[in-house]
């Protein structure tokens, strides 16, 4: 790979946590699962034309024990949502997530009585990606971000403890 | 291939005017308007003669014609597969004092009459007399509210329509 080459046969000196938070947001594996037509855009990101394993992330794990992201991509309905929060519970800490189209952040148009208006009021969302639906590069640049919030995690000495809001 | 004018006849000759209440043609489509109480009675014979043959139930509906008296109308679409042909079977199902309606539920005749009875149950409040599984198919299982009742609030509340039971 050459990873060798820079290393450079040398001692090198990080502090743990950065370190923890790379190996982390350096092998983030989403959940394999969609919810309504924004998932088609989310698996158009994980194919060869976007290419998603250029970050670290293109194992899908059709288990939630495995995932440690969830792509909230499409409209919520009232009668799947116990059925995301059983998933979003069944995934092992450190978990993530993001919301993914103007349905997941707030309802989108379906302004309804089925539609949860917005997985936040559930689930910790970390980061929102509007559009309807968002393309491949805005759900990649939420990614990255998500990333970049990662990195700023003090997942030692203050791990943060990400739990769904309502109980049942 | 019957036309729809020479079912409508059939219809009103075997049964007469006190059952086939109407027989309004709009685009070439002929509906028949039944009496609620003998709705088995008309889908029975739709099926069974040979002429008509309907041995296929594309779909039940219903219709909230709120604030209009009688409020509700069950709408049977047939199709027979081996005549080619359609036909439109109408009820009107007037509203109780409790809020509720109900009609005979024609899934003896047509199963496939289940889930589509079970749906229109739901979301009108229409009761369907004789269906063996009066379950909900869609809504949630705790839910008491019937959303396609034009008296219902689009948005939902969070009493009446909670995200979870
Ligand atoms: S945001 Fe748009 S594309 Fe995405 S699930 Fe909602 S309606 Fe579909």
């Amino acid at each position: 790979m050459g990873i060798e080459r820079h290393l450079n046969d040398t001692v090198h000196v990080t502090n743990l946590e950065w370190f923890v938070n790379w190996a982390r947001k350096s092998s983030m594996w989403p959940l394999g699962f969609g919810l309504a037509c924004c998932a088609l855009e989310m698996i158009a990101t994980f194919v060869s034309r976007y290419d998603l394993s250029r970050f670290g992330m293109e194992v899908a794990r059709p288990s939630p024990r495995q995932a440690d992201l969830m792509i909230v991509a499409g409209t919520a309905s009232k009668k799947m949502l116990p059925a995301v929060l059983r998933i979003y519970e069944q995934m092992a800490d450190p978990k993530w997530v993001i919301a993914m189209g103007a349905c997941a952040c707030t309802g989108g148009i379906y302004k309804n009585y089925a539609v949860v208006q917005g997985i936040d009021r559930h689930l910790p969302v970390d980061v929102y990606v509007p559009g309807c639906p968002p393309r491949p590069e805005a759900l990649l640049d939420g990614i990255l971000q998500l990333h970049a919030r990662v990195m700023k995690e003090q997942s030692i000495r203050n791990p943060r403890i990400p739990r769904i809001k309502t109980t049942r | 291939m019957t036309n729809q004018e020479t079912i409508a006849g059939k219809l009103s000759e075997r049964f007469g005017p006190e059952v086939i209440q109407d027989t309004p043609a709009f685009r070439d489509q002929v509906t028949a308007v039944v009496a609620r109480e003998r709705i088995l009675d008309v889908c029975r014979f739709l099926r069974d003669d040979p002429e008509l043959a309907f041995d296929f139930l594309s779909f039940v509906a219903g219709v909230d014609r709120y604030p209009a008296s009688p409020r509700f109308e069950v709408v049977y679409q047939l199709y027979s597969t081996t005549k080619n042909h359609r036909f439109r079977v109408k009820v009107l199902a007037p509203e109780e004092s409790d809020g509720s309606a109900s009609v005979d539920s024609v899934f003896r005749i047509w199963p496939t009459a289940d889930w589509h009875e079970r749906e229109t149950a739901e979301m009108f409040g229409i009761t369907f007399k004789g269906h063996p599984d009066p379950r909900k198919l869609l809504l949630p299982e705790n839910w008491t509210v019937h959303p396609l009742r034009k008296d219902f609030p689009l948005e939902g509340t969070e009493e009446l329509t909670p995200d979870l039971p």
